[in-house]
């Protein structure tokens, strides 16, 4: 996937309006039509049912927010080799991690997810040396499977990004620290994987945007993240738009910080000419 | 356990004991809704894409507030929304008119959800290649004596085309794999009629993998077709090395 249709898809860095330039005549009045529908939302609809909730939201979006953390590090770990692998791997690695990324990158997320819990989660309790091992605990619960299927989407999608990152840097670069006399794990190290991070950042902070608005997923295996537990609201107050306008509103925020200190981090980082 | 066993390929026979004929009608339902709320996408796309850039500052504002919320929010909460919403304001405007409440069909619903989140995106995507377009190319078509319609017509649109068809091609991969979404608001398509069959016959394993088999189909002739247009778009440019 390109930078531009990363950025097409998620809301990213970019986005933030500018300061200063922000606040025109016409905003003013937009932003008081928006308030009065605000008002009108919060008095006209029923939210009675929201003090009860929110030590249940507030744990769900805790774990939205693990499953998100949790498996864009994970995934970014598995997609350094892939990416690697991709750029001057041999061929018996190079193939397969080209198949990897293609099948997972050409089949939707719930598909995986799904094949995850239902299909590998029935195959387990059949074999018995499984259900005698440590592990077996946590095979029991759902949440494994989705960060299993999250972390290998992630990773799939950010290897094609690292594989273009990686190539991208310039081969004087790499040239130069083995003049220096650099070993291959120690050019590696302090060359080539810093220089494609720099180069891939800007995506990789939308494909976490992506990640993000990927998690409600797991709601689907019975995860109680945050879209789960407004699943619950909805079900047992029999209101339809009330949880889903809160929840939307929950993910626009989490979208939001998470956006700004991509920002900043991203300030942090000294670029050349930018 | 005999290998035989292990794998039952009778269950995917087209004829009613199996299920691959009702599998494939899922994934007829998946293509149908990929490519009319991907065409729906297209249409608001434009429409949205040339609003941002040339619309007043009411109109650019209000469609920055459409694509934000559409790439900051899950495309499972506005399928959900989208789809109670979309639903219920037709009825009620049907009802207001003086008509009896309709029973929206699923496909149409499914349709309407996926082109509004396309919609976004596309938006994105062509407010770029629009803006990729050399501004002289225009400002000639306009000292010709052209008027924005036809310079629409017969500049903007094919010379953003190059510009526009990788990420629009992207697009198309997404509203093929977003219609699986489609599944948990209960529309018959592939994988909720995977799900239905696997849960049916035990066989999870078989029943994923011919539908991830299905979808990657899709995707691998999607791409063959996706090369072809990308050449012929890019036809005459200078090759990138």
């Amino acid at each position: 996937m390109t930078d531009e249709t990363t950025h097409a898809l998620a809301f990213t860095p970019e986005d933030l309006p500018e300061k200063g330039s922000f606040l025109k005549p016409h905003r003013i009045v937009l932003m008081l039509v928006f308030a009065a529908l605000v008002v009108a939302v919060a008095v006209f609809m029923r939210w009675d049912w929201l003090p009860r909730y929110l030590p249940r939201l507030g744990s769900g979006i805790l774990v939205s927010l693990a499953m998100l953390f949790g498996t864009a590090i994970l995934g970014f770990l598995l997609a350094v080799p892939l990416g690697l692998a991709q750029v001057t791997g041999p061929w018996f690695l190079k193939a397969p991690a080209r198949v990897f990324c293609t099948i997972i990158r050409g089949t939707p997320l719930l598909l995986q997810l799904w094949l995850l819990y239902y299909g590998l989660g029935s195959l387990f309790p059949q074999f018995p040396w499984i259900r005698h091992s440590f592990l077996w605990p946590y095979l029991r619960e759902a949440w494994p499977y989705g960060v299993a299927a999250l972390t290998i989407s992630f990773a799939a999608y950010e290897g094609e990004v690292m594989r273009g990152a990686f190539a991208g840097v310039p081969a004087g670069e790499l040239e130069a620290a083995r003049a220096y006399g650099m070993r291959r794990w120690t050019m590696f190290r302090r060359i080539w994987l810093p220089r494609a991070i720099h180069r891939a950042l800007p995506t990789l902070n939308g494909e976490t945007v992506l990640q993000l608005k990927s998690t409600p997923l797991v709601a689907t295996i019975t995860v109680v993240d945050v879209y789960a537990v407004i699943s619950k609201v909805r079900q047992e107050t029999y209101l339809t738009y009330e949880p889903l306008l809160l929840l939307a509103l929950i993910y626009m925020c989490l979208t939001g910080i998470l956006v700004v200190a991509f920002r900043y981090f991203e300030n942090r980082i000294p670029t050349r000419g930018a | 356990m005999a290998a035989d066993s292990f794998i039952n390929w009778s269950l995917l026979s087209l004829s009613a004991p199996g299920w691959g004929g009702v599998l494939l009608q899922g994934f007829l339902h998946s293509i149908e809704i990929a490519i009319g709320g991907y065409a729906l996408g297209l249409v608001l796309g434009v429409g949205g894409a040339f609003g941002k850039l040339y619309g007043g500052p009411i109109l650019r504002d209000l469609l920055e507030c459409y694509t934000t919320i559409v790439r900051a929010v899950p495309e499972l909460v506005l399928i959900l929304l989208l789809y109670y919403a979309g639903t219920d304001l037709l009825n009620q405007l049907l009802g207001a008119a003086g008509f009896g409440p309709v029973d929206i069909s699923g496909l149409m619903a499914g349709i309407f959800v996926i082109g509004v989140v396309q919609g976004a995106y596309s938006t994105e995507v062509l407010r770029g290649a629009i803006k990729a377009v050399p501004a002289g190319q225009i400002e000639a078509a306009r000292a010709y004596g052209m008027s924005p319609v036809k310079v629409l017509r017969r500049i903007t649109l094919p010379a953003m085309l190059p510009y526009a068809i990788p990420g629009l091609a992207n697009l198309w991969l997404i509203a093929t794999k977003d219609t699986a979404l489609l599944a948990v608001v209960g529309f018959s398509e592939l994988t909720l009629v995977t799900r239905q069959a696997a849960g049916a016959t035990k066989a999870y394993f078989l029943f994923f993998c011919a539908a991830g088999t299905l979808y990657l189909a899709l995707t691998l002739v999607s791409n063959v077709f996706i090369g072809i247009i990308e050449r012929h778009a890019r036809r005459g440019f200078a090759e990138q090395r």
